[in-house]
């Protein structure tokens, strides 16, 4: 089980990831509209999701951070590999809200993250300094912005086609 | 796909691992619990707490129906989706006098708009548009309801001239049904009722604060508000289809001097085409994708909650086809 905090941290993470897709999802998730898991696409989603998690993630802390692998040479590298560059911004803050949850939590005051893209042979490193913490903690601002204000208005986008909200969001 | 499943004799569901089994006198009928969406009991209908448990644990509503096919009540799990938010808001809307009138008003004009195009389907002239711009001068929720039921007694009259001769009627009448339109009507209503809740169910919205009907009416009052816009399109359309096809005749109705009910027979045949007609699928105009009429219930919840969250005015559904 999760306990409280656990599950606002986790829910932290995923409204960090949702702030960068799309605003409306980030609204409607954070204030429990979430739709059921029923239709066949979404639960196939979920099953891939979950097998895929099963397969590739070698490091889970705290059940809230998963992480592609570690390395540690002189510091902590949190290492995320990713398929395109598509959602860099997803990914770099919520790689960012990790290495704070883990120095906040943890005392770990050494860490590193890092994006691989194998594909485009391209590597991301990203350092929790204290400009970037600075970054991090105006997204979450802007997040508690957002949530205070009424429901954005939905922009329809690729994502749209496959998101649990669609219906919801176009009927 | 999760399927609805009908039981129409009397038994017991009893589980074993992550099966429900209903049990009756012709032996034991295994139903998987991921293929359940709802349950609808017709006959007497006994549980294990095992078997309830695992309806709960799995969010999935049983529907009651006693001896003459009356909705009696439901077992509606803890709800799983809560959003504090919205709840704060669908009260909002029933307090405000202002607010509360403008979504009485949209279901009844939803509802009037699908009875106008059940009769304009039989070519039949009617009173509806006159009737309907009536709602403008309400100023509460009795006139609302007035206009509502003088819309409901011109499309009843109007029922007729659709209907073979020993199957008309004088008014509706609803408990006991005196005759066999009545009969039908009470059960296809109460069956739309259970359908909706269970799809009320499946959203964050809470069946108990309604705008139309008075929350004190019956439980899960906001069931009965969006019923009003379906009952034409679900229940109506298929009376029709019922018995202009002679697909029920009056062998199918069990009758006594006071009251004429369906029988077993006449039962099975309503529910098994009226299941088909939930799974029956439109392309959907705005999704522009295929829904399902079971769906549309589910899309009109959502835009309710819409509407309740200040992000969208609500339109009732009207049938365009
Ligand atoms: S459907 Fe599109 S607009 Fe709506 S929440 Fe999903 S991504 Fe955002």
């Amino acid at each position: 089980m999760l306990s409280d905090s656990e599950k606002n941290l986790r829910i932290i993470g995923t409204q960090i990831h949702y702030y960068f897709i799309c605003k409306t999802k980030l609204w409607l998730f954070s204030h429990h509209i979430q739709m059921e898991q029923e239709s066949d696409l979404v639960s196939l989603g979920k099953l891939l999701h979950e097998k895929s998690y099963k397969e590739e993630k070698e490091y889970t802390i705290d059940n809230l951070i998963s992480i592609d692998f570690i390395k540690k040479q002189g510091c902590l590298e949190l290492h995320e590999v990713k398929k395109s560059r598509k959602m860099k911004k997803s990914h770099e803050y919520q790689l960012l809200y990790y290495m704070y949850y883990l120095k906040q939590k943890k005392g770990i005051e050494n860490i590193k993250g890092v994006i691989n893209y194998p594909k485009i042979r391209k590597k991301i490193t990203i350092d929790l300094d204290e400009s970037k913490e600075k970054e991090l903690m105006d997204v979450i601002a802007d997040i508690g912005n957002i949530l205070d204000m009424d429901t954005p208005k939905p922009q329809r986008m690729k994502i749209c086609r496959k998101c649990a909200y669609f219906e919801f969001c176009w009927v | 796909m999760k399927k609805n499943y009908y039981l129409m004799s009397d038994g017991m569901l009893k589980r074993r691992e992550n099966t429900v089994y209903f049990v009756n006198k012709d032996g034991k009928k295994p139903i998987p619990i991921n293929k359940i969406y709802s349950i609808y009991a017709y006959g007497s209908l006994t549980f294990s707490s095992q078997a309830i448990h695992l309806l709960a644990k799995e969010g999935i509503p049983v529907h009651f129906f006693n001896y003459y096919g009356y909705y009696d009540g439901s077992f509606y799990p803890r709800e799983k989706l809560l959003s504090g938010d919205l709840i704060i808001n669908q009260a909002e809307h029933y307090l405000d006098h202002e607010k509360r009138i403008f979504i009485a008003k949209k279901f009844v004009e939803g509802a009037a708009k699908n009875m106008e195009k059940v009769l304009k389907y039989y070519h039949l002239e009617n009173q509806i548009s006159t009737i309907l711009p009536e709602l403008d001068g309400c100023n509460i929720i009795t006139e609302v309801m007035n206009v509502e039921g003088r819309i409901r007694a011109d499309y009843y009259r109007k029922m007729n001239e659709i209907l073979p001769e020993n199957f008309n009627f004088d008014k509706r009448v609803k408990r006991p049904p005196e005759n066999m339109i009545n009969a039908l009507i009470s059960f296809g209503n109460s069956m739309v009722y259970s359908t909706v809740l269970s799809e009320i169910y499946n959203t964050q919205l809470n069946p108990t604060i309604s705008y139309l009907h008075e929350p004190s009416e019956r439980r899960f009052s906001l069931a009965l508000d969006l019923s009003e816009i379906f009952k034409p399109i679900l229940v109506d359309r298929l009376i029709f289809y019922l018995v202009n096809k002679r697909m029920l005749s009056e062998d199918d109705f069990e009758k006594d001097l006071n009251y004429c009910l369906l029988n077993d027979r006449g039962r099975k045949i309503f529910i098994k085409e009226y299941d088909e007609r939930l799974k029956k699928t439109i392309k959907h105009r705005e999704l522009n994708r295929k829904v399902s009429y079971k769906r549309l219930i589910r899309l009109e919840s959502y835009k309710l909650i819409k509407h309740l969250l200040g992000s969208k005015e609500y339109k009732p559904f009207v049938m365009w086809w």
